[in-house]
């Protein structure tokens, strides 16, 4: 019995919150990936790209939260989304027309374009924070919990209990939808196969008719997309700040290179790996070890790895250590 | 220096100390002053970038983690130790550090001689696994230990006790052994690795700082720092120094008596002494400065200039020719971000506190960027240019910010929501307004305001 209540403590704090988390790492670095794999630059305004994206989602909740619209048990944020994509998407395709284009066209060095991406970053994240200010924001509604622990402990009769939130089933079941959209563009029409001509071999697929100004868009749209759709989810689940959108950039560049950047699968394994090492290393696991030691061996301490303030160390290890041992990542060889 | 370039160099200093001068005599000298020596800092730690961006390409994304270093060095070398620490946990973390070396060389020394075979890794991690649970098990009472003691003052170990000029020293290479950690691993790979690993680090950094409080009491923060300088109040109390001033102030003292007289002779002792003070960091810094621009120009006109440049503009036949490239990217990489230290200690010598809490990304790294991009990569007259110009107009964009904000929308309704809104956020218009001219710079005059001075006719 007690070995069960030692898998429902760990299944409720570290692999729950480990999946949701996972997943929204994995969106976000599925963005940076593409850009890097067809635009060939490490993209440092993604973040702030998701923070944009939320943010317009969040104020057209406020609107259609005082107009009385609400999408039942699932939060309103979610009709909103598809206006906050459009909005993103027509931001970063008119950035790269006033910015990025210009680099492409002389053929500068990658480094200027991510240069110039920090650049765009900065005045992105003044925008966010001009319009909805630093502070953290909320703007999760609906029905809260799938599970809650009280009706899992009746459930059960263990003594401990199991919460799974409604905000963490969205997340898995919509990025699980959007990655096989992803995957099947990609790879069954013609616009995603003249993408992964193009990242593979430019010239090549420059010579076989393939159009970059149309790539570039579609490559911009599906990241802005992705990025929208990251940091709404990442708000829905914990909450939408500034700040914390920028820090998610080093999480995020962090799975993109554990998986072989510019390899989607890659970056969807390198999101869950960087994510449940976040989670594991920070757990305090004292009551877990509680459980599972006999009797008088119980740890005094918390048992915690490593401080909740350092888990983008963590991050940062992983990339370390990625980049020591392993350069191209996890998954190597044919990119996107 | 081509001709046009020394004209627009002294031009440009010309504006600097002009708009310097009238913040001078129509706001105030103290102002003045202050914006000076911030400026003369802001220069070092553009040379810093300069170095590395404008010598050999390398982007760092990291330079308020090097900053950061710089002041954490200013604590450690200045501040008296603290002996009560020291006995409740001192030598139990000395103990923890000790073994926290060995544990990494050892885990080292397993991948380095151990020959290839199925029993490496494993015991690797075992090193791993058992040097941290070794470590922990000292550090974890020692940290206990020494910030249980008398946290409300203290609660830290103290640093050295040594007079705080040496930090400066000392913070440069803090900043170089870190940069040398961050360059083994990232440099070598593609090029946008090192801006991931500097973005990285200085987070890591600033949390261990803002976490750490035995070593740098946190986000309580260390304050009243040893000065290098005199203090405002012994200065006000030196009979020598008020005869001086007396002095200096003959003309305006001469019309009065008794004790208007004495009256305003305090006044201007007051603000003599705080402008005196300013005056002595100023000189303090424009040394530091020579220096350091000295040896940039000296080395960037020497053989090991042109092989740099070389390297940057060519990696390929660079190579070919026999230059180690890694190696010398490494060697910029530390060389570059020493320098980032020394600013970093010595901007907190003149704040005389170190504040973790106070080192935002946008302040620390991005404002340095703008001004070496804005000066002119890869000429160090221009960094330091670029560096003066941009701090000046960075501190006048904030009253000037709030001022145009307030004009527009002075229509709108005194109680109005976005009104208020509007006039809160308009400080983060300075990010927006920043990164556009950046980005403005970077595409329409890359060279910046004073463009390096290149021999070949080719196009860039």
């Amino acid at each position: 019995m007690d070995f069960i209540n030692a898998l429902v403590l760990f299944a409720n704090f570290v692999l729950v919150p480990g999946l949701a988390y996972g997943a929204q790492l994995a969106l976000g670095a599925l963005g940076i990936t593409l850009v890097y794999g067809i635009l060939r630059f490490a993209n440092f305004a993604h973040g702030d790209t998701m923070a944009f994206g939320t943010m317009v989602v969040i104020l057209l909740t406020w609107l259609l939260q005082s107009w009385g619209v609400s999408a039942g048990p699932l939060p309103t944020a979610l009709l909103a989304v598809p206006f906050g994509i459009a909005a993103t998407a027509l931001l970063v395709v008119l950035t790269d027309r006033a910015v990025y284009s210009h680099y492409r066209s002389i053929k500068a060095p990658s480094i200027r374009l991510v240069m110039a991406s920090v650049g765009v970053m900065f005045v992105m994240n003044g925008l966010v924070r001009f319009i909805i200010g630093p502070d953290d924001q909320r703007f999760a509604d609906g029905e809260r919990f799938v599970l809650r622990a009280r009706e899992f402990r009746q459930m059960t009769g263990l003594d401990e209990g199991l919460a799974i939130r409604s905000s963490q089933v969205l997340t898995v079941v919509i990025t699980v939808i959007l990655v096989a959209l992803l995957f099947w563009f990609l790879n069954r029409t013609r616009t995603g196969k003249s993408m992964r001509a193009f990242s593979d071999n430019e010239d090549l697929a420059l010579l076989s008719g393939i159009s970059p100004a149309k790539i570039v868009i579609v490559t911009w749209v599906i990241a802005a997309g992705l990025a929208t759709m990251a940091g709404v989810l990442y708000g829905l689940d914990k909450s939408f700040k500034p700040f914390t959108y920028f820090q998610l950039l080093l999480p995020m560049f962090a799975a993109a290179i554990v998986g072989g950047v510019g390899h989607p699968v890659g970056a969807i394994l390198g999101g869950f790996v960087i994510a449940f090492s976040e989670v594991t290393v920070t757990y305090a696991y004292k009551k877990f070890l509680t459980y599972i030691v006999p009797e008088g061996f119980e740890p005094d301490g918390l048992m915690q790895l490593l401080s909740t303030d350092y888990k983008f160390a963590v991050s940062f290890i992983i990339l370390v250590v990625v980049l020591l041992v392993r350069p191209t990542g996890l998954l190597k060889g044919k990119v996107l | 220096m081509t001709q046009s370039n020394t004209v627009r160099a002294v031009t440009g200093f010309l504006i600097f100390f002009v708009m310097l001068s009238t913040v001078g005599v129509f706001l105030s000298w103290n102002v003045a002053l202050s914006i000076l020596n911030l400026c003369l800092i802001s220069a070092v730690m553009a040379l810093g970038v300069n170095i590395q961006w404008g010598y050999a390409g390398l982007f760092n994304v990291g330079i308020m983690g090097f900053a950061a270093l710089g002041g954490v060095a200013a604590v450690l070398v200045a501040t008296p130790p603290v002996t009560s620490a020291w006995v409740a946990g001192g030598g139990t973390m000395l103990i923890a550090l000790v073994l926290a070396v060995a544990a990494v060389m050892a885990a080292w020394a397993v991948l380095q001689f151990m020959p290839k075979h199925v029993l490496r890794t494993p015991v690797f991690i075992l090193v791993v696994v058992v040097g941290y649970f070794l470590v922990r098990s000292f550090y974890d009472p020692a940290v206990q230990a020494i910030e249980a003691d008398n946290p409300a003052s203290s609660g830290f170990l103290g640093g050295a006790g040594l007079p705080i000029i040496l930090s400066w020293l000392v913070g440069g290479l803090f900043a170089a052994a870190i940069a040398w950690l961050i360059g083994k691993v990232a440099l070598g790979l593609r090029s946008d690795y090192l801006a991931i690993a500097t973005l990285g680090i200085a987070e890591i950094l600033i949390a261990i700082m803002k976490n750490e409080d035995w070593l740098t009491r946190g986000v309580k923060n260390v304050s009243g720092l040893p000065r290098p300088v005199p203090f405002e109040i012994e200065l006000q109390a030196s009979p020598s120094f008020i005869a001086w001033v007396e002095w200096f102030n003959a003309s305006a003292l001469a019309g009065l008596s008794g004790a208007a007289r004495s009256d305003a002779l305090r006044d201007f002792v007051i603000t003599g002494s705080s402008i005196f003070v300013k005056l002595c960091y100023a000189g303090l810094f424009t040394a530091v400065l020579s220096i350091i621009l000295t040896l940039c120009v000296l080395a960037l006109a020497s053989p090991w200039g042109r092989m740099v440049r070389a390297i940057r503009d060519n990696e390929v036949s660079a190579a070919a020719m026999g230059k180690n490239i890694t190696r010398r990217h490494l060697q910029i990489f530390i060389l570059g971000s020493a320098v980032v230290g020394i600013a970093g200690a010595m901007m907190t010598t003149l704040d005389g506190l170190f504040a973790p809490t106070s080192y935002q990304p946008l302040r620390f790294t991005f404002l340095i960027w703008v001004m070496v991009i804005v000066g002119g990569s890869g000429n160090n007259l221009g960094a330091v240019l670029g560096a003066f110009l941009v701090w000046f107009i960075w501190v006048m964009a904030e009253p000037g910010g709030n001022w145009l904000m307030a004009g527009l929308t002075s229509g709108l309704d005194e109680n109005s929501d976005l009104r208020k809104h509007l006039l809160d956020s308009a400080q983060h218009m300075r990010l927006v307004i920043m990164g556009t001219v950046m980005l403005l710079v970077m595409r329409f005059s890359p060279g910046g305001v004073l463009p390096e001075r290149t021999n070949a006719r080719s196009t860039p």
